[in-house]
Parts: structure tokens; sequence; C-alpha cells
């Protein structure tokens, strides 16, 4: 031992630098808990790392984009490089988004890596949260982390849609003349909320520069923070998995952080920044020189907002135009209706994780996830909402869609109207029945084994398949899920002959529980007995 | 109260036991444990892991080539410059070598990382333990007597007017910061009701800038007018046009069902406000034949040969229309403002 | 041939029968048609009227009616003038296939001799917009930037910011501008045809219609510069969210594949 300290007289440089920090920052505490922590490995467990690297690729161009951008709504006749303009009159937001577009180098590349890497990252966003809501992710202790998600998806949607307002283009513009109504058809104080935001009649002069510190600073500065503390708590959670041979809910395996996960997730950030820098570099996204600058009093076809607030574009559009006018005041339901329904379609998302914790009474930390066939009802009500998201969605390019299919566009939009409806729950009871399937296809294969494909003749002359047994590993895999017995309300009356009182938020859970977890709507999984009876001779095929 | 009535038994984990479901000796199911780990080829063939080491290393080679290319593309193409690549069209030669060579430097990185970390770094997994995130009940008495203490020590439960004054100071400060958010600009007031038409102004074509007289505008065209006197130039001209923007048609007198409308036309030409009375879009979308008018935004339509009603979409009420007549000079005027507020409705509308 | 006969009886043979049939007639018709020369003088004014009315009683009287006056099936053709048959012929609407919300763009069947032959009968109905001469419609020399303006005021709303089309109600639509000629985009300005409203000169005079052309050359032409890259059709927010989602989405979930999957591991031997 001696002679070891004797010959590190001088540590090297860079254990020198740690521990100056350690001095000061205590890392090596920090490092002991975290360096080797173990993460499983699942390609659907990297979704939610697509939508924080497209994160980071938007503030890195979105930094460079404002040293060129200049928002302001100060008019200038254009005298740049992009012909098709030359002597018209614009805003400087749309003539710099030109400047950027054609005279600066790289301006363009950098430009359509930011509007992409924003598209994308609400579709990572989007499709990470559903992962997180199938796999019942959500369950504690995560809820809360399930709701930094939510909320960092719902300022995505609002920092997307300032973003894209603020080249002052035609569409944009057309897109703000939009929200700008909507407000106004806010009760009470809508017109108020407008003349405020606006700083006076719509356009005004004031909403770029007003979007432009909303955009680049309050909500991707509320959402900086929401991320750090995303990842915090999934430090702090360690990551789920799914359940297998090794796996338990007191455990978690995969790879340590260092070097394995180091390089991987580290490697897939310039693999996601790569794909979307050539893309940018192939793709056109946003041609605002295309656009022309906004004027309210032009317009064109086709006029839709960025794919995320689609669903919202769909609910307006399809929402017929009822108006109340009483007691001197309107109120415009064919707007205000839409607004209200774009809320609750979203809290819907928000609250769910509370629903579901109410109706099983399970206060129990869950860090195994379900296969989405394991829990037939919450996985129906996802693709219910999915069904109902993606029918909106369809809604909001029903014009897009008319001209490309051949369709009538009011005849698109009264199938909007009806299948609103009517989608959502023939999802909804095809979905759960495809997952009742799935089940007993597992209990199949746990009691009966897997076909193998060779058949043989009996010596009576029967043929039969013969199935193989699982493995041990494949035996738990398949078996390890929960399965909850539905809530019972209990007897009316307590032993004493007491009428007992059941209040109405106690008759909706019994009922709900019976909904998610009742006869019918799970298939009991194999009991070992079941499984031995089989095996043991019996029941050979 | 809630917990009573669910009972715990309905939990899976207590299930097992309650429901005297006896734990089968030698279950078939249970957890067999972590399987054996199995070498991957490199772990056991050096010369296949030779084979990846140069892969990885040639992939981090191509990265830099690559953003030797970028700075080369950046050097050596005019930004104005345009090529045409099958089957992308006449695009930027700047913006797709740029885009192709940064896209593989950044890739060939992230490739390179994660082959190494897939074929090379261990792959041998390992389980680490998790504890409860509830804090044992030890830990909770000392925090909830700390808690207890410091909140003692403050007197804050005995001296209830600090309490309360506190907290009144608190809720007020605020207010202040909403104060000052009055000036982001005016009240209502009026604006929404007025445009810029009134009586004896003259209505100009939008596309010429002159004004236009009744034998200009045939049945089936469609021309879009300003009020006499709004220059594009004019500082206002947005906040204005927003709401006096005008569609000009000429119906067949007979076609047009609605008495008010005929009143208020003249010669058959009609004159309606071009913002949508759903959220404000400019909507002139106008079959001549059926004399419908859709809006581009949401699919309002109107009805123009019968006082523009709404026949279809979420516009909540028919769109305004501009009493017209024609001066001693023969032009085309307003006879007035609109008679209704034009565009989105709105509380106060009324 | 044992092939062939076997599948006669097929359901679509009767199409493929049909199809061909057609694609020999009209391939005769174009063989055999008789190609006519422009002529100058009077005489050659009202031979080509005389040679209009009659291609206009076989091609267009059974829904126009004998003279022109329309029917149920076809609205009146007195005063249309030139301009309106050399667009609607001219770009194949006319003759019509078949009833439905609009009648669409196809290949034309007559010639532009005969075209201008039935434009010059039509004409004679009574008077109305007369076909443009190329000196009218050239886009050469005109202001793109303000055609820019114009088109946005004027034509965006139905066709889209750079002429790609779009949706009217009822299965009507505007249709794409792409490859339609300034002489076509000149006639339709001025006639208005089918539930397009007319653009005449005392509204948008013929220097304006020139410049709006010029620019749709400029925006949707072969030598159109999408500086960005591949344009996705020009559609806006709901193509680029479509590719967003399925080949930039989808191709990073690939690579997430790729990452997380296990490498192969060495086989027993």
């Amino acid at each position: 031992m001696s002679t070891v300290t004797d010959d590190k007289r001088k540590a090297p440089a860079g254990e020198r630098v740690a521990d100056w920090a350690d001095g000061r920052l205590g890392i090596y505490s920090l490092a002991k808990a975290n360096m080797r922590k173990i993460f499983p490995d699942h390609w659907s467990f990297m979704l939610g790392e697509i939508a924080l690297y497209s994160f980071i690729i938007i503030i890195l161009t979105g930094v460079y984009l404002t040293l060129f951008f200049h928002p302001s709504m100060n008019e200038v006749v254009y005298h740049g490089s992009y012909v098709p303009m030359q002597g018209i009159r614009m805003t400087e937001a749309y003539a710099s988004t030109l400047e950027i577009s054609f005279d600066v180098r790289g301006g363009l590349l950098i430009r359509q890596i930011h509007h992409w890497a924003a598209l994308i990252f609400l579709a990572a966003m989007f499709v990470h949260m559903m992962r997180v809501f199938f796999t019942g992710a959500f369950r504690k202790p995560r809820e809360i982390n399930w709701l930094f998600g939510f909320l960092l998806f719902v300022l995505g949607m609002f920092t997307g849609f300032t973003g894209y307002s603020l080249p002052d283009d035609l569409l944009s513009g057309t897109g703000v003349r939009f929200t700008q109504g909507a407000i106004l058809a806010t009760p009470v104080v809508g017109t108020y909320i407008s003349f405020f935001l606006f700083g006076g009649e719509f356009p005004g002069h004031d909403m770029v520069a007003r979007f432009y510190s909303i955009h680049i600073l309050l909500l991707p500065g509320i959402m900086l923070g929401l991320v750090v503390a995303h990842l915090i708590l999934v430090f702090y959670h360690k990551h789920t998995q799914f359940a297998g041979p090794g796996r338990t809910n007191k455990n978690v395996v995969g790879m340590p952080l260092l070097p394995v996960y180091m390089a991987k997730a580290g490697g897939f950030f310039f693999l996601v920044f790569g794909v979307i820098a050539a893309i940018a570099g192939l793709f056109t996204i946003n041609p605002v020189w295309a656009l022309g600058p906004y004027r309210p009093d032009q317009v064109s076809t086709g006029a839709q907002p960025d794919w995320y607030m689609g669903f919202a574009e769909g609910l307006i559009r399809v929402m017929p135009g009822w108006e109340i006018n009483l007691w001197g005041h309107t109120l415009a339901l064919g707007v205000f209706i839409p607004l209200t329904l774009f809320g609750l379609v979203l809290v819907a998302l928000a609250v769910y994780p509370f629903i579901e914790s109410w109706v099983t009474g399970d206060k129990r930390e869950h860090h195994i996830l379900d296969r989405p066939r394991n829990a037939p009802t919450r996985t129906a009500l996802g693709v219910a909402w999915i069904t109902g998201y993606v029918i909106m969605l369809l809604g909001g390019g029903n014009d897009i869609f008319a001209t490309h299919f051949h369709l009538s566009i009011n005849s698109i939009t009264w199938f909007v109207r009806i299948s609103y409806f009517v989608g959502p729950v023939l999802a909804f009871v095809i979905t759960r029945r495809i997952c009742l399937g799935l089940q007993r296809r597992d209990k199949d294969k746990v009691l009966h084994g897997r076909e193998s494909g060779i058949i043989k003749r009996l010596p009576h002359g029967e043929f039969v398949e013969v199935h193989e047994q699982l493995s041990r590993q494949e035996l738990h895999t398949l078996t390890a899920h929960e399965q909850y017995a539905p809530a019972e309300i209990g007897p009316s009356v307590d032993e004493n002959g007491v009428e007992r009182k059941v209040t109405r938020g106690q008759k909706l859970r019994a009922k709900l529980s019976k909904g998610y977890y009742g006869e019918g709507n799970q298939i009991p999984k194999p009991t070992a007995d079941e499984y031995k009876e089989i095996t043991s001779g019996h029941g050979h095929h | 109260m809630s917990s009573q009535e669910i009972p715990e038994k309905n939990l899976p984990s207590e299930q097992d036991t309650a429901h005297g479901a006896v734990a089968v000796a030698e279950d078939p199911f249970a957890d067999p444990g972590l399987p054996p780990h199995k070498p991957r080829v490199q772990d056991i063939d050096e010369r296949a892991a030779k084979r990846s080491e140069r892969t990885v290393a040639l992939l981090f080679t191509l990265s830099m080539l690559s953003t030797i290319g970028f700075i080369a593309s950046f050097v050596a193409f005019p930004v104005e410059k345009i090529v045409y690549v099958w089957p992308l069209g006449h695009v930027s030669a700047l913006n797709l070598s740029l885009g192709v060579t940064l896209g593989l430097a950044l890739f060939c990185i992230g490739a390179g990382a994660v082959h190494w970390a897939r074929t090379l770094m261990s792959d041998v997994e390992v389980a680490d333990d998790r504890h409860p995130i509830e804090a044992d009940p030890v830990v909770k008495a000392k925090v909830m007597s700390d808690f207890a203490a410091g909140a003692e020590e403050s007197a804050i439960g005995r001296r209830k007017l600090i309490r309360t004054t506190m907290f009144g100071a608190l809720a007020m400060v605020p207010l202040s910061g909403v104060v000052l958010l009055r000036d982001l600009g005016p009240l209502p007031e009026e604006k929404l009701r007025h445009t810029l038409w009134g009586k004896g102004k003259q209505l100009i074509n939008m596309n010429t800038n002159e004004p236009l007289r009744p034998e200009d505008v045939a049945v089936g065209s469609l021309t879009f007018a300003k009020p006499e006197g709004l220059e594009e130039d004019n500082h206002e001209f947005n906040n204005e046009i927003a709401k006096a923007a005008l569609m000009i048609v000429r119906l067949q007198p007979q076609d047009i069902k609605d008495k008010r409308e005929l009143d208020w036309s003249h010669q058959g030409i009609v004159a309606f406000s071009k913002i949508c009375t759903h959220v404000g879009c400019p909507i002139s979308l106008y079959e001549q034949q059926t004399h419908h008018v859709l809006c581009p935004c949401h699919q309002s339509t109107f009805d123009l040969s019968d006082g523009a009603r709404v026949i279809f979409g979420p516009a909540g009420h028919a769109l305004p229309q501009l009493r017209i007549g024609v001066n001693d000079e023969g032009f085309l005027e307003a006879l007035g403002d609109f008679e209704e507020p034009v565009g989105p409705s709105f509380w106060e509308r009324g | 041939m044992k092939k062939l006969s076997a599948r006669r009886r097929h359901p679509l043979a009767a199409v493929v029968v049909l199809l061909l049939a057609l694609a020999a007639t009209g391939g005769l018709y174009a063989a055999f048609a008789p190609a006519g020369k422009a002529q100058a003088d009077e005489t050659a004014q009202s031979l080509a009227i005389e040679e209009g009315k009659r291609l206009y009683a076989t091609g267009c009287s059974s829904c126009h009616g004998t003279g022109g006056q329309g029917g149920s099936d076809g609205p009146s053709l007195v005063g249309v003038g030139s301009a309106a048959v050399d667009f609607q012929v001219g770009t194949g609407r006319m003759p019509a296939q078949q009833p439905g919300a609009q009648v669409p763009k196809k290949p034309r069947i007559y010639s532009q001799a005969e075209i201008d032959q039935l434009a010059a009968y039509v004409a004679s109905l009574g008077a109305g917009p007369i076909t443009p001469t190329e000196k009218q419609y050239s886009p050469e020399g005109a202001d793109i930037a303000k055609g820019g303006d114009l088109f946005r005021t004027n034509c965006a709303q139905c066709h889209n910011f750079t002429g790609e089309g779009g949706a009217l109600t009822n299965g009507k639509y505007a249709p794409s501008l792409e490859d339609v000629s300034p002489k076509h985009l000149y006639e339709a300005m001025q006639t208005g045809p089918q539930n397009m409203p007319s653009f005449p000169d005392t509204t948008l005079p013929e220097q304006q219609k020139k410049d709006i052309i010029a620019y749709v050359k400029t925006v949707n032409g072969e030598e159109t510069e999408t500086p960005g890259g591949f344009a996705l059709g020009g559609l806006g927010p709901v193509s680029e969210g479509l590719f967003g989602w399925i080949f930039g989405l989808g191709s990073l979930i690939a690579v997430a594949v790729w990452v997380a999957a296990h490498t192969a591991k060495a086989k027993k031997s």
C-alpha cells in the first residue's frame, strides 16, 4: 500500500481537477450513486430521448436564428435577393426571414432544422406519452412526472404556435387571425384580452415583438425547467422495465450508464441531429417566401396550422355555427365549444393516472410495465382517445383530403362530425376485444405450449399437432402480470343490521372497477394448478 | 373512508394469500432469475472485435471528412446558386450540400458510438436494487417533529395577527404586477363597431387603386374594394383593411332572394364584408354559378344571393352588407358604414 | 391465347375491351381528323364559321342546343365569346364526358384549328370575350412581384399560394395551375369558366393579368426554384406534418430500434 502512495506523488491532471470540483460540489458522492446507474434496454424507452434531443436541437438552432431575425412590425419595402417579392411592402419580421433564407449562408438550413425539429419534437413527445400510457408507466410513483411531461407537451404546442407566427407571413398570420377570433369568442373578457394581447385592434403593431418574447424566453424557459425536473425524476425513480426473468418490482436490470448508456444515449443525440439535419437539407419546410407577407385582406386556401394544432383546427372546422344572442350579448358557441373541447381533450390526458389509481385503490409503487393487452380497458380507452384525436386531425385537413381524394368537403365534414362520436366507441370495443383475444392466446400458450407445426399421427389414426412446452423464462414472462379483482360495495347493511351509507362516489367507483376488472373484462391468468394438471398427462394433445 | 370501501384484498398482491391460493410447491411460473450471459462474436473472437473497431474508426473518419465537406461547401457554393437534383427539383446547392454533409458528420459520430457500445462494450446485464420512494416511519417522525418545533418557535400558530396580515400582504403584492399590465393595449370601446366606410366614400378597386363604376362590374365577376383614402403605405392600413375589406359581385337582380339585399344593392351589384363572421379570415372563394362563397379557413359557406346567410360551416351569422349607390360622377359609393360590426362575434356585439 | 380466352369472363374484361375500343377510335380519329388551316380573309372567316357550325352540331349541340341557346344539360353559349370556347375545348374540359360536381381537365380531343373554327362559330352567336393574342398574355417583361400581390388578393384564396389548387363546396374544386398555358390562364381570368368568377379588364386590366401569369409561371412552372429542397407538393402544414411523422419520426424510431436491440450472440459451437 505504502509503495503505491509513494509512487503516486502527484495524481494525474484529470483526478486533480475532479478533486478540486469535489471539494466544492461534492461530485464524488453524486457520481457514486449515478455513474454506474442501470438503464433497461428497449426501443420504446428511447422515444423520450428523441423528444429531448430535438428540444436541444431547437434551442441551439433557435439561438442562431435570433442573431438574424428582427422581431419588428415596422413596414419596409423589400429590395432583397428574392425576385418575386421585390418592391412588396412587408414587416421587418418577414423581410428578415427572407434574408435568413436567401442571404445568410446556411441560414435556410438552420431555419429548416429548427422547424423540422419542432414538428418532430412534438411528435416524439406524443408517442412517448402514448408509450407511457399504454404500458402503465404513469402509475405511482410517476404521476407527477406524467404531469410534467403533459405540461411539456402543451407548452410545446404553444411555443411552436408562437414561433410559427413570427415570420408574419400570410399563412401564419391567418393562424394568428384565427386565434384572435377565438379569443374574441371567450365570454365576458374575450374582447379585452384580444385588445391587451395585440396592443389594440388586430393585427396591430406589437404582435410579433410580444410573441417573440413569449417564444424565445417565457415558454422555453419554463420548458427547460420542466425538462430538467422531468429528467431528475427519471433518475430518482429509476427507469421502469418490462416483466421477464430476473426482473422484479424491486430491481432494475440493464446496462450501466458508464460506459454503455453514455455511448448509446450520447450517440443517439448525434443520430437524431444527423437525421434531422439531412431532412432539412433535402426537404423544404414552410417556404415563407412563397406565402407572401401577411395582410388581413388576403388569404390562401389550404390554410392549416402545424400538425400539433391540427386537432384544434378540426374541432373548429366541423363545429356547427351555433350562436346565441341574448340581452345585448353574443355567445359564439361555434367557436367557444371547440375551444372548450380543446382544453377538455388535453385535460383528460392529464388526469387519467389519478382516475385509474382511484378506481384501483392501489397505493403501491409500480416499476414493472404492463403489456397493453393485460390492461384491456386502459388500452381501449387510450385507443379511443387517439381515434378521436386522429379523426379531428382529418377534420383539420378536410380541404386537402377533399382535393387529393376527390371527395366533397361537405361530406368529409359530416363524416368527421358523426365519427367523432361513433369512432371512439367502436375503437374502444374493438380494442378491448383484441386485448382479451391476445390474453386468451397467452393463456393458451402457457397451458398448452407453442404450436410446433409438426403433425403426429396417433396409433388409432388421429392426427394431432405437437405442442412444444414453453421455457421457464417464457412461462414466467407470460404470467408475471397482476390482475385486480373488482371492488365491491359490500352488503347494504352492516353486521348490526344498520343500513350503511353508500355514497354516489363509491357506487361510481365500484361500477368503474367492475368495468375495468369485472368478469369478461379480463381473462383470468392461468394458475399453477391448471398448468400442472394439464402437463401431468391428462390433457395431452 | 374510501379505503375502507375498497378492501385491500382486491389488490393483486393481497389476493394470493387472501383467497387462499396456496403457493404451489415448485411453482412452474416462478421467476427463474436472470438468464446466463451469452457471449457475442466479438467477445470470443478477437478478429471480429478488430473488425468492429475498424468499423467504428471508419465511421468517425467519415464524420471528419463530412465536416471538411461542410466547410468546403460553405466556401465553394454561392448562396444564390440553384442546381437541379433529381428528384428534389431546382434546389439551393448550398442548403443541400450543407444539410447532407452536416447530417452525415453527425450521424456517423452517433453510429460509431452506438456500434462501439453494442459490439465492444460489455453487454452483461446487471441488476440494481430499488428502494421505496417513501421514507420509513422513523424518518417521517423526525421530519414531523422538526417541523412542529420550527412552527412552534416561530409562534405562527399563536400570533394570529402576524399570520393574517402576512398572508394579506403576500396576497396583495402581486396585484401591482397585474395593474402594470393595464397598458398592454387600449380598451375596446366601440372600435370593433366602426370601419372606415361612411356616407359618400367611393369604392376603390384593390387591383387598380381607381374608383369603380357600375359598368366595370360584370355579372359573374369578383372584385375587391377598399374605402377611398386608405392607401397601402398608411401606418394603420392593416388595422383598417382588416375591417373594411369589401367583396363586390354582380347578380341578376331577379336572382336576389333577400329583399334587404336587393334594396342595398345597385343594379344587382352587392357589396359584402370580405371578413368572415366566424374568426375573421378573408372569405372570398366565390362560386359564380351557385353564388356561394366559401371560407378557406373553416369552410363556412354563405349564400350571396340570399343576404349572405350561412348555409354550411361554423360561422354564426351572415356577412354584413354595405349599402351602396352611385355618386354624381358615376362612381360606386357607400351610403354609410356597415350597420353591424364586421368580422368575428364578440361578447359585446349583441 | 388460351390464357386470354380464359379471362374473358373476368368482371374487368368489359372495361378493358371498352378502353381498347375507345383508344382505337380516338387514335383513328386523330389520324384521319382534318387539320384545318387558319385563313385571314373574310371568306375564310365565314368558312371557318360554317366549319365550326358543323363541328358544333356533332360535338356540342346535344347539350348546348342546336343554336347555342342552351338546354337542360348545358348553359347558353350566346355571348360567351371565342375566349371561353378556346379555354373550355382547349383544356379538354369540353366536350364533357360525364355529369359530376365539376367538369375536369382532360387531354383535348379537337385540334387547335378545329377549336378556332368552333370559337368562330360561337363568337358569331353573340359578342363576348375574344381569344387573346400572344402579345396580350405573354408574361414577357411583366412585374412578377406585383403579380404575386395581385395573385394573393384575387386568386390564392381558391388556387393556393402558388397555384396548387384547393377545395370548393360539395366536391367542386379550384384546379392546380401547374402546366396551364399562359393563354389558358388569361382566358380563365377573362371568362370565368364554370364556377370561377371572371376578372374582366375593367377590374383587372390586361397588364395585371400578365403580371399574374408571370408570377404563376415563376412559382409553379418547370423551372420553379425550391431552394429548401423537395417541396412536398407545396401544400403547407398537412403534407409537412405527414412527412414529419412518417419519415422524420419513423426513421428516428427505426434508428432507436437499432440502438436498443441486442447484439447478435455468438452461435453455440
